[in-house]
C-alpha cells in the first residue's frame, strides 16, 4: 500500500510545474505554427494534383507519396542534423530559435501531405457540375478552384481534417528529433531528475492529461464546425 | 417582335445592341466532329443559329444533343471543324477562353447553382469577378433578374432550400446576369417534377418573345411549338432532320424523325 501511494506521488510533478507548463508552451507554439502552415501546403499541394497541368500534378503526387510514407523522425532528423546542422541552412543566429523553424518546417511539410490527401478527397464529393457551371459563367479554372470548389471540399472535409490535426498536435512530441525542446523532451528530462524517482508515473498521467486538453477540444471543435458548415445538396 | 411586359430588358444578344458584331448569323457550328476514344459522339454537324431565333434540339438519348450543346462554349473541346460565336471561334483554353465564354450562357439539366452560396450570390458571382463590375450594381441587377424568374423573395435562401423549379429558374438568372449573347439549355425541366416544369417552360418562353437567341434541347413539344422557330433532330451523332416545328411534329420527313415522334407520343 505505502509502495502503491508513492508511485501516485504528485508532489515532484508539481514541483515541476513551471518546466511542465513551458514545455507545453513550446508544444503550443509549435503546433499553432505547423497548423498554419501545413494547411497553406495541403491546400496547394491538392491544387497541384487537381491542376491541368501535368508537371504540377506529378510534383504534387510524388511530393504527397514520399512525405506521407517517410517517419516523421526521419523528416526531422532530416530538417535538423541534415539541413540545420550539416548544411548549416540556419533560420537565425540564435540555435534554438533555427530548430523551432526546422520543427516547424518538419512537422507541417509532412502534416501538409495528409492536408492534401484529405482535401483531395473532399474535391472529389463536389459534383462536377459545380465546375462546369463556374467554367459556364467564364470563371478561370484558377477562380473556380478557389471560389467554388476548395470552400466546398474543405466544409466536406473538416471532421477528417480535425484528426490530422489531431494527430499533428500528438506528433509535435517527436520534434525532440529536430533538438527542439517541447513537452516531450522536458519530461524526458525531468524523469532523469532523481528527485523524480517515484514521481514519474503522475508525470506521464500530467502530460497525457495535459495532451487531452489540447486534442479533445480540437476534436469537439472540427466536429461542431463539421456540422455547423455543412454543404446541402 | 419584342413584347415588353414592362419588366427589364433581359436581351443583350437579341436586338442589334452595341455589343452584337454585325448582322451574320450568331452561331455557326460547321462539319464539327467529335470523338470519346472510338466512339463518334459528333458527324459533320452543322447548323446555324440567327440572332434572335430559337432552335430546339430533339433526339434519342445518346444522340449527341448535349455533347453539341458543350462544344458550342466549348466545355467539350472538338475534333475538327469549326463553331464560330458572334463571328469569333472560341480559343482553344486560358483567361481568353473564359472571358468569351461568358457571352454564352448554359442552363443544364441539374441546375448546378453553387452549393455553399446564396441565390443571390450565385447570381451575381459571374457579374463581380467576370466582368468585374461593382458589387452594388450586380446586386440591383440580380435582383431584377430573380424578380423577372419570380424568385425575389428566395434571394438570400441557398440552393438546396429551393424547390427544384425554383432552382431552374435561379439558374436561368445566373447566367442571364452575364448578358450572354446567346443561351444554351441542356433539358431544363427533365429533372424537374411535373408540375414545376410550366414554371420553367414560361420563363423560357418570355425570354424567347424578348428576343434572346436560344438552342433548347427538350423534348417539351408545346414549348418547341410556341416558341421555336426551328427544329433540329439529332440521332447517332448527326442531324437527320431540320425543319419548322409545325411541319416536324405534324408531318417529319424522315423516317427515323418519324419513328422517335410515334414513341414520345405514345407513351
Ligand atoms: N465524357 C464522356 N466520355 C465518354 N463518352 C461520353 C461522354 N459524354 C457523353 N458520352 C457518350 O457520347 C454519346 C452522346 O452523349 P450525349 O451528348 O450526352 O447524348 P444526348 O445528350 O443526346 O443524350 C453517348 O453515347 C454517351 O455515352
Ligand atoms: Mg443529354
Amino acid at each position: 500500500m505505502e509502495q502503491l501511494l508513492d508511485l501516485l506521488d504528485f508532489g515532484p510533478f508539481f514541483d515541476h510545474f513551471d518546466t511542465i507548463l513551458e514545455g507545453f508552451w513550446a508544444t503550443i507554439r509549435l503546433a499553432a505554427a505547423a497548423a498554419v502552415l501545413s494547411l497553406i501546403i495541403g491546400t496547394v499541394l491538392a491544387a497541384f494534383r487537381v491542376s491541368p497541368i501535368p508537371v504540377l500534378r506529378a510534383v504534387g503526387t510524388v511530393y504527397v507519396n514520399v512525405l506521407r510514407n517517410t517517419p516523421l523522425t526521419l523528416v526531422l532528423l532530416m530538417c535538423s542534423l541534415g539541413l540545420n546542422d550539416t548544411l548549416a541552412l540556419t533560420f537565425s543566429s540564435d540555435a534554438n530559435t533555427s530548430y523551432y523553424w526546422w520543427a516547424v518546417l518538419g512537422l507541417s511539410g509532412y502534416t501538409g501531405a495528409f492536408v492534401g490527401e484529405s482535401l483531395r478527397s473532399g474535391i472529389n464529393t463536389v459534383p462536377l457540375g459545380q465546375a462546369e457551371a463556374a467554367r459556364s459563367i467564364g470563371l478561370t479554372f484558377s477562380q473556380s478552384l478557389r471560389m467554388i470548389i476548395l470552400p466546398q471540399a474543405f466544409r466536406a472535409v473538416i471532421a477528417p481534417l480535425g484528426s490530422v490535426f489531431i494527430a499533428m498536435i500528438k506528433n509535435t512530441t517527436v520534434a525532440i528529433a529536430a533538438s527542439y525542446a517541447e513537452i516531450a523532451t522536458q519530461m524526458k528530462s525531468l524523469v532523469d531528475l532523481p528527485s523524480f524517482a517515484s514521481g514519474t508515473i503522475p508525470l506521464f498521467i500530467g502530460v497525457a492529461v495535459g495532451f487531452m486538453i489540447l486534442t479533445l477540444p480540437a476534436g469537439f471543435f472540427s466536429g461542431w464546425l463539421a456540422k455547423r458548415m455543412a454543404v446541402a445538396r | 417582335m419584342t413584347d415588353s411586359e414592362g419588366g427589364p430588358d433581359l436581351t443583350k444578344g437579341g436586338g442589334p445592341t452595341a455589343e452584337t458584331a454585325g448582322d451574320g448569323p450568331l452561331v455557326v457550328v460547321e462539319n464539327v466532329n467529335k470523338h470519346f476514344g472510338e466512339l463518334h459522339v459528333l458527324k459533320d454537324i452543322n447548323l446555324t443559329v440567327n440572332r434572335g431565333e430559337v432552335v430546339v434540339v430533339i433526339g434519342p438519348s445518346g444522340g449527341g444533343k448535349s455533347t453539341l450543346c458543350r462544344s458550342i462554349n466549348r466545355l467539350e473541346p472538338i475534333d475538327g471543324g469549326t463553331i464560330l460565336v458572334d463571328g469569333k471561334e472560341l480559343p482553344k483554353e486560358g483567361k481568353e477562353l473564359a472571358r468569351l465564354r461568358a457571352d454564352v450562357g448554359m442552363v443544364f439539366q441539374s441546375f448546378n447553382l453553387f452549393a455553399h452560396k446564396t441565390i443571390l450570390d450565385n447570381v451575381t458571382l459571374g457579374p463581380i469577378k467576370v466582368r468585374k463590375q461593382g458589387r452594388q450594381e450586380s446586386e440591383k441587377h440580380a435582383m431584377e433578374l430573380l424578380d423577372r424568374v419570380g424568385i425575389a423573395n428566395q434571394a438570400q435562401k441557398y440552393p438546396a432550400q429551393l424547390s427544384g423549379g425554383q432552382q431552374q429558374r435561379a439558374a436561368i438568372a445566373r447566367s442571364l446576369a452575364m448578358k450572354p449573347k446567346v443561351m444554351l439549355f441542356d433539358e431544363p425541366t427533365s429533372a424537374l417534377d411535373p408540375e414545376m416544369i410550366n414554371e420553367v417552360l414560361d420563363v423560357m418562353s418570355g425570354l424567347a418573345r424578348d428576343g434572346m437567341t436560344m438552342v433548347v434541347v427538350t423534348h417539351e413539344m408545346g414549348f418547341a411549338r410556341k416558341a421555336a422557330q426551328k427544329v433540329v433532330f439529332m440521332a447517332d451523332g448527326q442531324v437527320v432532320e431540320e425543319n419548322t416545328p409545325e411541319e416536324f411534329f405534324t408531318n417529319a420527313r424522315t423516317d427515323r424523325a418519324k419513328d422517335f415522334l410515334s414513341k414520345i407520343l405514345t407513351h
